[in-house]
């Protein structure tokens, strides 16, 4: 099996930069761990979730989908291609990767977006078994574990007490990633440490059976009173993929981009006649749960959420998606009411 | 009712930039009232043309845009039968709207589509169609009413209620001075009470009203009505009244939308897309989506 030292990420970063990669890993960055484009130097850390999703790296936060030439009142457009660098997206976490499993199939379910589909191709994906978890990590509630391959080319998995990784490929993507690797890389023997054992918050199935049957419930006034609205749940979630195009220009250019977006924001469905199909937070809160957990399952048997946490870690209202999804199951152990 | 399985293979081209527009001239401009402007767009050659017409039904809607100020969804508002160009039908009420309003006859605009599902008129064939719509919402009705119109033998008595608020909002008045004049179509015109002008000859209430008063047969009839939500909201009980199973009545909806194709995410009513699943939908589809969410 293929072996690095633990303490050697480094130099398999730099390797694969040298075989023309662009290595996406979990940095150091003014002692917040975040996903960021590895440089000579940088210090990659892998004992903490970093507040980012991988994500970011195939679906930008903003990214140009179209660009005329302006002048006065005439425009000619131009050609766009999708800036889709080969990438690897290295000890990224699993629940990062499972996430690809929903991006590909919104970004492709008819019509297909060439602008995700480029940088996907151009990505190899190596997620980090998780041999440790914080209290806001809830993947096995969701179908997931600290050590599920899904959408993973290779998996990097830490052996012998945490000293060493071994590099384990799954694809012909992570192949091709291990020859790439070379001599950073030694062939050896490892015993790999246990996952990371993560308690079941709450049973899914009951979440989405009761959000089936509850569009309308005091739970969702009760649930979104803390939210500002602020949006950084969704721009931290690795599957939430809402976006806006809006055009920028100067006299002499224009470009139309693809920015994220989020349904917690007032904006977001206001229509232009002034109606607000969701005019308050408590309706946006609940279109936030019934996506993940009731449309996207009804349209794409898959879920919404992979568990990662990180909406509740950035929340600045303390407000965490597990613990929603946790009340929305208690509900339905409550006893019948005699309501209709 | 449902998105055609091959409508995404028809408009991308494979391998192509599912957000490129093609570049429309704008071949002729008409004002129908103070606010709302109609553009008549021509293609930038046959192909263009060719490939449209191919996927276009009518009820589909597309993107129009002005690069600078961005793009915005509405509908098609001329039939496939008039197959030459398109036109759209806006109020200006927005970045985008104002610039597309600037533009003049022989500039150009953005346009990409037609994107959704579309009235199922081929199923109507023989049927009396009664439509019903309010303010600027007739655009969208006006496209399958010259639909049907153009192929008028195909279809039974043709009942038209449009009211607005005003007689000055009123749009396409001189269609429909027009259909007026039709015996093939009865049209009902109506304004809100205290909108009438000293000549107005029409009826004075609000549609729901007026519709419960015109009472057209729903004996071998489908319904279509388009309107803002308050106004559907309040034609449901007269059209009930009237009979009118749920199944043959139909609106459109026209929920804010960027990209058009199931995507951003914004303008699903409950579970349901509008831009995939619709915009046309069955008031009986209506019913079953969550209220609160329209």
């Amino acid at each position: 099996m293929k072996l690095i030292d633990a303490d050697k990420l480094t130099d398999l970063a730099a390797a694969l930069a040298r075989a023309g990669y662009r290595v996406v890993a979990p940095i150091d960055d003014s002692g917040v761990v975040r996903l960021k484009e590895w440089a000579e130097g940088a210090a990659i850390r892998t004992d903490a979730v970093p507040v980012n999703s991988a994500k970011d790296f195939l679906f930008p936060p903003s990214e140009i989908i179209g660009r005329w030439d302006l002048d006065g009142d005439d425009f000619t457009p131009r050609d766009v291609q999708p800036d889709a660098p080969k990438t690897v997206l290295l000890a990224v976490r699993p629940c990062d990767a499972a996430a690809l499993t929903l991006l590909d199939t919104v970004f492709n379910w008819d019509y297909k977006d060439e602008f995700y589909n480029a940088r996907r191709q151009a990505a190899t994906v190596v997620p980090m078994v998780c041999t440790a978890a914080d209290e806001q990590c809830f993947c096995t509630s969701v179908g997931g574990a600290p050590d599920a391959t899904a959408g993973a080319d290779a998996m990097l998995r830490p052996a012998d007490g945490g000293t060493t990784l071994i590099l384990e490929p799954l694809t012909d993507k992570g192949n091709v990633l291990l020859d790439a690797a070379g001599p950073a890389l030694a062939e050896g023997d490892a015993v790999a440490d246990p996952p990371v054992e993560i308690p079941r918050r709450f049973d899914v199935e009951a979440v989405t059976e009761w959000l089936s049957r509850n569009f309308e419930s005091d739970l969702w006034p009760a649930i979104s009173l803390a939210c500002l609205g602020c949006g950084a749940c969704a721009y931290a979630c690795p599957t939430c993929h809402c976006f806006d195009i809006q055009d920028e220009a100067t006299r002499r250019e224009s470009v139309r981009l693809k920015n994220w977006d989020s349904c917690g924001f007032g904006l977001f469905t206001l229509h232009a006649g002034g109606h607000n199909p969701r005019p308050d937070q408590a309706a946006r809160w609940r279109n936030r749960v019934m996506h993940k957990f009731s449309y996207i399952p009804e349209r794409f048997k898959l879920l919404g959420c992979t568990g990662c946490g990180r909406c509740a870690r950035v929340c600045g209202a303390g407000m965490s998606m597990s613990e929603v999804c946790r009340l929305i199951a208690d509900e339905t152990k409550k006893a019948p009411t005699h309501e209709s | 009712m449902s998105p055609d399985p091959d409508q995404a293979q028809a408009v991308q081209q494979p391998g192509g930039n599912l957000y490129t527009p093609i570049t429309m001239t704008i071949a002729d401009s008409r004002d129908e009232t103070y606010d709302v402007r109609t553009l008549r767009l021509e293609f930038p050659g046959e192909a263009e043309r060719a490939a449209f017409f191919e996927k276009y039904r009518v009820g589909m809607f597309g993107l129009y845009g002005v690069p600078g100020a961005g793009e915005s969804a509405f509908c098609i508002a001329s039939p496939p039968t008039q197959d030459q160009y398109i036109e759209c039908t806006f109020r200006k009420a927005g970045r985008v709207t104002a610039a597309l309003r600037d533009r003049e006859v022989g500039q150009t605009i953005t346009f990409r589509g037609p994107y959704g599902n579309f009235f199922p008129i081929e199923e109507w064939k023989g049927k009396n169609i009664v439509f019903i719509a309010g303010g600027i919402a007739l655009p969208p009705i006006r496209a399958v009413i010259w639909n049907i119109l153009d192929r008028r033998d195909e279809f039974g008595d043709v009942t038209i209620v449009y009211g607005a608020r005003t007689v000055a909002d009123l749009v396409y008045k001189h269609e429909l001075q027009q259909w007026q004049k039709r015996d093939d179509v009865k049209l009902i015109l109506t304004v809100d009470p205290g909108g009438e002008t000293d000549d107005w000859k029409g009826e004075i209430g609000f549609v729901p009203a007026v519709l419960e008063k015109a009472a057209p047969s729903a004996e071998n009839a489908v319904a279509v009505v388009c309107g803002p939500p308050v106004m559907i909201k309040f034609t449901l009980p007269p059209l009930k009244q009237l009979s009118f199973p749920d199944a043959d009545a139909y609106t459109t909806l026209e929920n804010r939308m960027k990209c058009g194709v199931g995507k951003c995410g914004r303008c699903n009513v409950g579970s349901l897309y509008v831009c995939k699943d619709g915009p046309v939908f069955t008031i009986e589809q209506l019913k079953n989506l969550p209220q609160g969410d329209l």
